[in-house]
C-alpha cells in the first residue's frame, strides 16, 4: 500500500513538475510548480503530506466539476431540457456530509504524525541561537564560543539593476550558517526587534522569531550542500533583503570549522584590546567608516544620510551629529528604545564603532572636523 | 398594491424631497443608500485596484525599478485594507440595502436614519486613510495584518490615521449589521417565515451577527496598537510584561470571521442565481441555511491556523488544524447543493449565470487550496509563501468579488428598468475570467517554490512567472474598466427596457415588483403565498 502510494506520487510529480526528478536539489529551476522535496526525511514527509492533499483535492474537484459540466453541457435548455423536480434528498445529503467528513480523518493522521515528529525537538546534537533582527540574522553556536552576524551578500548595484544579477541573486549571504550533517540541529529562534521567521524549504522549517520569546525548530540533513531561504515574515522595508544560506558539512568537517571559527574570534577579541592602544589618522578612520556606514546603517539612515523623512531620521546635518557626540556615541552604542534604532555594541568592534561615528560627523557636509578613536569608545562603554 | 406612478406622486405630497447632492447626502431610502454603498465600493475597487497594478509593475521583473521598498509596503497594506473595508464590506451593505427589504416585504430599512449615518462616515474614513500616504512618513507599511510590534513601536506616526480609519469603518459595519438584524427581525411580511426568507437574507443575518460580534475585536485591537505606540502601555511588548502573539490571536479572532463576512453574502447572492437559471428550486434549503449557521459558528475556533508558525503548542495546532478542517465538510455541502440545483436543470447561460458558474469552480479552487493549508507540517512551508496569496485570491476576487459582479448583473435590470448592454458584460465576464487566471494561478507555482509573499523584489527563478502574474494583473484590471463603461450605461437608463420578472425561472417578491423597482416599495405588505 505504501510503496503503491508512493509510486503514484512519484508519477503524479514526473507528470506535474516539468523539472527532472534527478536534479531536484540546489539549482534553481524557472518552471518549478511544485513543492520542493528538501533533504529531510521530515521534508520527505511532508512533501508527501502536500502530494497526498494534491491529489485528494483534484480527485474532489475533478467528481464535482464534472458532475457540474456534465450538466451544463446536456442539461441545457437549449437541448430542450426539461427541469426535473426535486429539491431535497435526507439520503444524498446525508452522505455528502459523511463522506467528506471520512476524508478528512485520513488525511487528519499522517498530518498529526508527522507534525508531532516535527515539534520533537529533544536530545539535539547541536544548538544554534538564531536571532533575526531588521535586516539580517545572528547565529550564536550554544556549545562553542562562535558567533557572528549573516547579511544579504548581493550588491545595491544588482538590486538597482546597474550590474547583471548573479545566480543566487537576493539568496547570498556574507557568511553562511554551518551545520553538521547527519546531527539533530536545534534551533532556538528569537528577534531583537519586529518578528521576524526564519525559513528553509529544504529543511521544512519554519519558525517565528518573536521578540522576547524563543521558539524551537529542528532538522537533521542528510546530504551535504548549500541550501537557501529567506525571511517569511514581513518585517518592514527590506523584508526582501534578509535571505537564509546554510551550508551543510559532513561531520568531521564541520568539527574543523568550527575549532577554527573559535580561535579566529578569540584572535579578533584579542585584536580589538590591541586597537584600543593605536589612535587611527582621519583618513583611515574615514574610508573604513564609510564601509561600516554602508553595511550598517545605510538601510536606514540610507548612503547619503538623507534618512527617510517620517521614518529614519537624516543624519546630515542632525542636532546630534553636529553638536553632541557623547549622545551621538551612546545611540549607536546602546540604541534608543521604542525606536528601530539598534545597539551596535554587540555587532561592530569598537575600532568599528569609532570610526562610523567619525565618518557620520564628517560626511555628507557634517564637517566638525571631530575624530572619534576606538579607546574613546572604551571608556564610554566602561563609563555606564 | 400601487401602481410606481403613484407612489411618486404620494412622495411629492408628504415629503420636499430635495434634489442633486442633498438628495444623496440626506437620503434614508434604502435603495438611495444600497446605490451609494456600490458606487463608493466600485471606486475602492479601483483605488485599490490601481495599488494593485504598482505592486504588479514593481513585480514584473526582479531588481527595484518603480517604487521604493517603503512605498511597495504601503501599497500591498493599502491594497489589502481598500479590499477588505473599502471594497467587498460595502458592496455587500450595498446589496444588503438595496434587496433585503425587498426581499421580506418591507418598506425600507429598520433604521433609516442610522443607515444614512452609517454609509457617510465612510467616505470619511478612506480620506483619512488615503491621506496618510502623502503625509510624511507615507501610509501604512506593515500589512492589511498589522502585526505588532511592526505596526507600534517600528511604525511612524501616521499609524494614529489608520487607527482612526479602521475605528470608523468599524462603527460603519456595526450600524450596517444592526440595521439588517433589527429589519430581518421585525419587518417581515406577514407569512414570511423564517424557512422561507430567501438565501441571500439568511446568509446576510448570520453575517449581521459575525459582524457585531467581531469589529468590536478588531476595534480593541487598533486601539492597543494606538496606546502601545503613544501611551506607553505594553499589550504587545514583551520587555513590558506583552506578548506579541497576543496580537495575532486577537487580530485573527476578528480575522477569520471576517473572512466569513465577506463570502457568506456571496453564498447567498449564488443561492439566488443559480434556481433562476436552471430553472429548478435551490436543493437543499434546509441545509443551506444549517451550513451558513455552522460555518458561521466554527469561524470562531479556527483562527489560529493563521499562526501555525508563531511557536504554539503541539495540542493547540493539532485542535485548529482538526477545527479547520472540519469547515470543509458545510462549505461542501454548499457546493455540492448548487451542483445538484443544476442536475437535471433547464440550464442556460445569461451573464449573472457566467459569473455564478466561475464563482462556483473558482470558489472550490481556493476551497480546495484552503484545506491544503490547514494541514500544519504542510502549511510550515505554504504559510507566508504566494501559495497564500494565491489561494485568498482566488475566494475573494473569483469568490467575492465574482459573486458582488452576478449579483449586481442579476439584479440591475430590477434597479434601472433597463437591461445593461450584454454584449459589453460577456467581454466583462470573459476578459475577467482568463486574466484572473492568468494572474492567480501561476501564484501557486512561486509559492510552492518558495517565493515569500509582501517582497519587492525576488530571486531569479521566479522572475518568468511573475512576469505572467504581471500580464494577467494588468488585463484584469483594464477588464474592469468596461464593467465600468457598462455602469455607467445602464446608470443613464440606456438599454431594452425588461419586464417585472426579469429573467424567466426568477423567483421572490422583488420579481414581483414592477422594474425599474420605484422609489418606495411594499408600502403596504405584499401577500406571501
Amino acid at each position: 500500500m505504501k510503496n503503491a502510494l508512493s509510486g503514484t506520487l512519484a508519477l503524479l510529480t514526473g507528470i506535474v513538475s516539468f523539472s527532472s526528478l534527478a536534479d531536484s536539489g540546489s539549482s534553481v529551476d524557472q518552471y518549478q510548480l511544485n513543492l520542493r522535496q528538501g533533504v529531510t526525511e521530515i521534508s520527505g514527509q511532508v512533501y508527501d503530506l502536500h502530494m497526498l492533499m494534491f491529489i485528494i483535492c483534484v480527485v474532489i474537484a475533478v467528481l464535482v466539476f464534472g458532475v457540474m459540466f456534465y450538466s451544463m453541457v446536456f442539461h441545457r435548455k437549449s437541448r430542450g431540457a426539461k427541469p426535473a423536480n426535486f429539491h431535497e434528498s435526507v439520503k444524498v445529503e446525508i452522505l455528502w456530509t459523511v463522506i467528506p467528513f471520512i476524508i478528512l480523518i485520513v488525511m487528519a493522521f499522517p498530518a498529526a504524525k508527522t507534525l508531532i515528529a516535527m515539534e520533537d525537538t529533544s536530545a539535539p546534537d547541536v544548538t544554534v541561537l538564531v536571532t533575526g533582527s531588521q535586516w539580517k540574522w545572528h547565529y550564536k553556536y550554544m556549545e562553542n564560543d562562535v558567533e557572528y552576524f549573516s547579511t544579504l551578500a548581493t550588491q545595491q548595484e544588482q538590486i538597482r539593476n546597474k550590474f547583471d544579477k548573479g545566480e543566487n541573486y537576493l539568496l547570498e549571504v556574507d557568511r553562511p550558517l554551518v551545520i553538521p550533517t547527519g546531527k539533530k540541529v536545534r534551533f532556538l529562534v528569537t528577534s531583537d526587534d519586529v518578528i521576524h521567521s526564519w525559513w528553509v524549504p529544504d529543511f521544512a522549517v519554519k519558525k517565528d522569531a518573536n521578540p522576547g520569546f524563543i521558539n524551537e525548530a529542528w532538522t537533521k540533513v542528510d546530504v551535504p550542500g548549500i541550501y537557501r531561504g529567506q525571511c517569511a515574515e514581513l518585517c518592514g522595508k527590506d523584508h526582501g533583503f534578509m535571505p537564509i544560506v546554510v551550508v551543510a558539512k559532513e561531520p568531521a568537517e564541520y568539527t574543523q570549522w568550527i575549532s577554527e571559527q573559535e580561535s579566529i574570534q578569540l584572535a579578533a577579541k584579542a585584536e580589538e584590546q590591541r586597537l584600543l592602544a593605536l589612535n587611527m589618522s582621519m583618513d583611515e578612520l574615514m574610508s573604513s567608516g564609510e564601509q561600516v556606514y554602508l553595511r550598517a546603517c545605510a538601510a536606514c539612515h540610507m548612503p547619503n544620510g538623507q534618512g527617510l523623512p517620517g521614518v529614519f531620521p537624516a543624519l546630515a546635518g542632525s542636532e546630534m551629529a553636529l553638536n553632541d557626540m557623547q549622545g551621538h556615541i551612546d545611540v549607536v552604542v546602546n540604541g534608543k528604545t521604542g525606536t528601530a534604532m539598534q545597539a551596535f555594541a554587540k555587532q561592530l568592534t569598537m575600532s568599528e564603532i569609532a570610526a562610523v561615528v567619525t565618518y557620520e560627523r564628517n560626511a555628507w557636509g557634517n564637517n566638525t572636523g571631530e575624530m572619534v578613536q576606538a579607546k574613546d569608545i572604551n571608556a564610554f562603554m566602561k563609563g555606564q | 398594491m400601487s401602481t410606481a406612478a403613484e407612489e411618486l406622486h404620494h412622495d411629492d405630497h408628504h415629503h420636499h424631497a430635495p434634489s442633486g447632492i442633498k438628495r444623496w447626502l440626506y437620503t434614508t431610502n434604502h435603495k438611495d443608500i444600497g446605490t451609494l454603498y456600490l458606487w463608493f465600493a466600485f471606486i475602492m475597487f479601483l483605488v485599490g485596484g490601481a495599488m494593485a497594478m504598482v505592486i504588479r509593475a514593481e513585480l514584473f521583473q526582479p531588481g527595484l525599478q518603480i517604487v521604493e521598498p517603503n512605498f511597495f509596503n504601503q501599497m500591498t497594506t493599502v491594497h489589502g485594507l481598500i479590499m477588505v473595508f473599502g471594497a467587498v464590506m460595502p458592496a455587500f451593505t450595498g446589496l444588503a440595502n438595496w434587496l433585503v427589504p425587498m426581499m421580506i416585504g418591507a418598506p425600507d430599512m429598520a433604521l433609516p436614519r442610522m443607515n444614512n449615518w452609517s454609509f457617510w462616515i465612510l467616505p470619511g474614513a478612506f480620506t483619512i486613510l488615503l491621506a496618510s500616504l502623502f503625509m510624511e512618513g507615507g501610509g501604512p507599511a506593515f500589512g492589511w495584518t498589522f502585526y505588532a510590534p511592526l505596526s507600534t513601536t517600528y511604525s511612524n506616526d501616521t499609524t494614529a490615521l489608520f487607527v482612526f480609519s479602521v475605528h470608523i469603518m468599524g462603527i460603519s459595519s456595526i450600524m450596517g449589521a444592526i440595521n439588517v438584524i433589527v429589519t430581518i427581525f421585525n419587518m417581515r411580511a406577514p407569512g414570511m417565515t423564517w424557512m422561507k426568507m430567501p438565501l441571500f437574507v439568511w446568509t446576510w443575518l448570520i453575517t449581521a451577527f459575525l459582524l457585531i460580534a467581531v469589529m468590536p475585536v478588531l476595534a480593541g485591537a487598533v486601539t492597543m496598537v494606538l496606546t502601545d505606540k503613544f501611551f506607553g502601555t505594553s499589550f504587545f511588548d514583551a520587555a513590558g510584561g506583552g506578548d506579541p502573539v497576543m496580537f495575532q490571536h486577537i487580530f485573527w479572532f476578528f480575522g477569520h470571521p471576517e473572512v466569513y463576512i465577506m463570502i457568506l453574502p456571496a453564498f447567498g447572492i449564488i443561492s439566488a442565481i443559480i434556481p433562476t437559471f436552471s430553472r429548478k428550486k435551490l436543493f437543499g434549503y434546509a441545509s443551506m441555511v444549517y451550513a451558513t449557521t455552522s460555518i458561521a459558528l466554527l469561524s470562531f475556533i479556527v483562527w489560529a491556523h493563521h499562526m501555525f508558525t508563531t511557536g504554539m503548542p503541539v495540542a493547540a495546532e493539532l485542535f485548529f488544524m482538526f477545527a479547520t478542517m472540519l469547515i470543509s465538510v458545510p462549505t461542501g455541502v454548499k457546493v455540492f447543493n448548487w451542483v445538484a440545483t443544476m442536475w437535471r436543470g433547464s440550464l442556460s447561460f445569461e451573464v449573472p449565470m457566467l459569473f455564478a458558474l466561475a464563482f462556483i469552480v473558482l470558489f472550490t479552487i481556493g476551497g480546495l487550496s484552503g484545506l491544503m493549508l490547514a494541514i500544519v507540517p504542510v502549511d510550515f512551508q505554504y504559510h507566508d509563501t504566494y501559495f497564500v496569496v494565491a489561494h485568498f485570491h482566488y475566494v475573494l476576487v473569483t469568490g467575492a468579488i465574482f459573486s458582488i459582479m452576478a449579483a449586481v448583473y442579476y439584479w440591475l435590470p430590477k434597479w434601472t428598468g433597463k437591461m445593461f448592454d450584454i454584449t459589453l458584460a460577456k467581454w466583462h465576464f470573459w476578459c475577467s475570467l482568463i486574466s484572473v487566471n492568468v494572474l492567480f494561478f501561476p501564484m501557486h507555482f512561486v509559492g510552492l517554490a518558495g517565493m515569500p509573499r509582501r517582497i519587492p523584489d525576488y530571486a531569479l527563478q521566479f522572475a518568468d512567472f511573475n512576469q505572467w502574474i504581471s500580464i494577467g494583473g494588468f488585463a484584469f484590471g483594464l477588464s474592469q474598466l468596461i464593467f465600468l463603461a457598462l455602469l455607467i450605461k445602464a446608470c443613464r437608463k440606456q438599454g431594452e427596457p425588461v419586464t417585472d420578472q426579469v429573467w424567466e425561472g426568477a423567483e421572490g417578491l422583488e420579481w414581483e415588483l414592477p422594474s425599474p423597482a420605484p422609489y418606495h416599495t411594499f408600502e403596504t405588505p405584499p401577500v406571501i403565498k
